[in-house]
């Protein structure tokens, strides 16, 4: 049990050296040496964490404390890690799947300049670094350490094409969005600081008794807040799309498997007080059911094929959000490791068919890759299978997990959950016929080119296809396999607190054989229809009329965002700029120098040289001395 | 006779010669002046110590008496060797520039 405790903090430590090496070195490593260096410190980060997993497999949680982070008498922050089933489960898919994409990286990335390949590696290894740091913090303030790492990094890689403006814009809106989403998060951890004195999980669970219900659902509440910043859920979502201009594998790690799941963790965390608080949890449940369908409408009309997946991920989001308002915490983390590995999958291998593309990431360019490119096309294939939720992928046991307890919640968030997996269905086989089937409808140039990718990308294709069909056997349900959900046995010492408290409707089997089979079949209806319908796409010039405007657009939601809060900010930041700034402060300080300056030509005319005039100073002096000692 | 006439007629020396100074560009009229101001305070002293010496009759100690009588001795021992050094160089001035005015020293400047 002590090894973990010595060995623990390795675990974040290995990518920060990585970080260090790539970042400092990048003027002096060659490309190869910085791409081993960067991937080798997540595998042995990976090495650890399936060790660790394997020594909490009891139940075990330990908390090692390192030093005081901040200790003054009312508060004690310790620097502290915690090591227990959630958290290692999220080490594994972090490091496990972060390696992957490393690999991957060393090819996709292969055109750049050495300097930047090294930049690349270490971002990407500060990424990993904060966000071990977020999942093993065992206070709020550690986590949010590593939840604004997080943030950074993804600033940092979003913008690493950065002579291109319109990359650095979408980074800093990123940048931005997750910041609003901080606040809130800040201002939960000083409520709970407020309150209970202490950050400390373990402290704040075990009194979550002496807190008022309006208190939890404040605290609950704000904390969601920062998880609709990072998690990309309504209203601070509009970053996500636009992070897509970035690399493919940075969209893969961060905006697919990791960065947006810190949400989701926090409230898997949390879960206590989201129990005690059903308003924060029909809060949660309705806004992740909402971005899931606004997210799944926009994705049927996106033509970039990064775009669609980055929709997709919103969506799927929204479906663990709604899991985690229900009450069904096993099944939303459950979703977020399927989801891991088929939106990782996805995103690879869009990545492999734009590099195969020359660069092309338009779908209505696309058409016919499946000859050219056999292992990329199974793969993809089996990732749109588990996305759709195709038994017995990887998809199915976690979605429905959430829609069964969606339905013991409220039958209506079910229907309309089903109809997501619908859409869900159709815009993924869209997306799927229209890159894969068909003809190819590119350029020449583009068809000559077109090739299956190297080796460091098939093969992580490969392992992820794998983890996709595969993923979703630790989770088999009662109704199936008694004693089959392994992993919510695993994860059961963590809800068991909430466990204990919410009755859990018992729903008869023939009940959940219907909801299953209903979702499924509706699913592949939308499916087939895709399938069918997008096979023979051809290009049309006609623009899009009507509702498939507005979906294409957005819901004009971004340009709704610009008109009524990005103006006017602009407009008083503006103010403050000419006004208050250069008018005011500048005038003021520039003013002062004036005065100095003046009044120093004045005083400098008293030294004229004539002795006279000294005299007569003199005099003045001594008056003036006279007059003052009279009154003193 | 009362100590205000002294006061007044000091005041008045004193100011002559203090205006004296500052206005007058004839070198040796301003050590007239400064020697008026001299002056001026040596009668301040005198007439303040006959002052005291009546005032007190018989209860202080002899010698305070004429404590204000002797300081007017330093002061004029110092203004005649003032003058005497101030009358050197004014003789010394005279011989380089043929004129006695003070206005050639406002070389401060430069």
């Amino acid at each position: 049990m002590n090894n973990i405790l010595q060995l623990v903090w390795l675990i974040p430590l290995l990518p920060l050296v990585g970080f260090l090496i790539n970042g400092l070195g990048r003027k002096h490593l060659s490309k190869a040496l910085s791409g081993f260096i960067g991937s080798a410190v997540i595998f042995l980060s990976f090495a650890m964490s399936v060790w660790v997993f394997i020594q909490v497999k009891d139940g075990n949680t330990h908390v090692a404390h390192y030093f005081d982070f901040i200790n003054i008498t009312a508060l004690k922050i310790g620097f502290d890690l915690q090591v227990d089933p959630l958290s290692s489960l999220f080490l594994l898919i972090i490091t496990g799947v972060g390696f992957l994409i490393h690999v991957y990286s060393t090819a996709y990335m292969h055109d750049e300049e050495p300097q930047n390949f090294a930049k690349y590696f270490s971002f990407l290894n500060l990424f990993v670094f904060s966000m071990l740091l977020l999942v093993l913090g065992a206070n709020y303030v550690i986590m949010f350490i590593g939840w604004e790492g997080v943030g950074l990094c993804s600033y940092l890689l979003i913008g690493f094409w950065f002579t291109n403006n319109k990359f650095n814009a979408a980074a800093r809106k990123a940048f931005v969005m997750n910041r609003i989403g901080d606040l809130g998060f800040l201002l939960a951890i000083f409520w709970l600081v407020n309150k209970l004195g202490t950050v400390d999980f373990h402290n704040v669970f075990a009194s979550v008794g002496n807190l008022s219900t309006f208190d939890i659902t404040g605290i609950t509440l704000l904390l969601f807040v920062g998880a609709t910043g990072k998690s990309a859920q309504i209203p601070l979502y509009t970053w996500l799309p636009d992070a897509m201009a970035g690399p493919t594998p940075v969209s893969a790690l961060i905006h697919a498997a990791t960065m947006v799941t810190a949400g989701i963790y926090m409230i898997a965390r949390s879960n206590i007080l989201y129990t005690m608080a059903p308003v924060s949890q029909t809060v949660v449940a309705i806004t992740g059911l909402s971005t899931a369908i606004l997210a799944a409408t926009i994705a049927l009309k996106q033509n970039d094929i990064k775009k669609v997946l980055a929709y997709s991920t919103v969506s799927q989001l929204g479906y663990m959000f709604l899991g985690l308002g229900v009450g069904a915490y096993t099944g939303a983390v459950f979703h977020v490791m399927t989801h891991a590995f088929f939106k990782a999958l996805l995103f690879l291998g869009a990545g492999s068919v734009i590099h195969a593309m020359s660069g092309e990431q338009d779908m209505r360019n696309m058409g016919g890759l499946k000859k050219h490119m056999k292992i990329t096309h199974l793969t993809f294939l089996l990732g749109c299978l588990a996305i759709a939720g195709m038994p017995p992928f990887a998809g199915f046991f976690s979605k429905d997990e959430i829609l069964g307890a969606a339905f013991a919640k409220n039958p209506v968030y079910y229907g309309i959950g089903v109809a997501g997996a619908m859409m869900t269905a159709f815009y993924m086989f869209r997306l799927y016929a229209m890159t894969f089937l068909g003809k190819f409808r590119g350029t020449a140039d583009q068809e000559h080119h077109v090739h299956e990718s190297p080796k460091a990308i098939t093969i992580p294709l490969l392992i992820l296809a794998l983890l996709a069909v595969a993923g979703g056997w630790v989770g088999i349900p009662e109704v199936f396999l008694s004693g089959g959900h392994r992993l919510g046995e695993f994860l059961n010492p963590v809800f068991a607190q909430s466990d204990a408290i919410t009755i859990k409707p018992e729903m008869v089997h023939t009940t959940e054989y219907m909801l299953m089979l209903i979702s499924v079949a509706l699913a592949l209806v939308a499916l087939i229809y895709a399938w069918s319908r997008f096979s023979k796409y051809q290009k049309t010039a006609e623009p899009s009329t009507g509702l498939g405007n507005v979906l294409e657009n957005k819901w004009y939601v971004d340009e709704l965002y610009e008109a009524i809060i990005i103006k006017p900010v602009r407009a008083i930041a503006n103010f403050f700029n000419e006004v208050v700034e250069k008018k005011g402060i500048d005038g003021f300080v520039n003013g002062i120098g004036k005065a100095v300056n003046y009044g120093s030509r004045q005083v400098r005319l008293l030294q004229n040289g004539q002795v006279g005039l000294y005299v007569l100073m003199m005099v003045l002096g001594i008056l003036i001395l006279f007059i003052v000692q009279l009154f003193l | 006779m009362e100590i205000k006439w002294y006061i007044d007629l000091a005041v008045a020396l004193f100011s002559i010669g203090v205006i004296g100074v500052l206005t007058r560009r004839n070198a040796i009229i301003i050590f007239m002046c400064i020697e008026l101001m001299l002056n001026a305070v040596n009668l301040l002293l005198v007439a303040f110590s006959k002052m005291h010496a009546a005032a007190e009759v018989g209860s202080i100690s002899p010698s305070v008496v004429s404590d204000g009588q002797l300081f007017v001795f330093f002061i004029m021992v110092v203004a005649a060797a003032e003058v005497s050094v101030g009358l050197a160089i004014i003789v010394m001035m005279y011989r380089n520039t043929h004129s006695t005015d003070v206005n050639f020293l406002n070389r401060l400047k430069h």
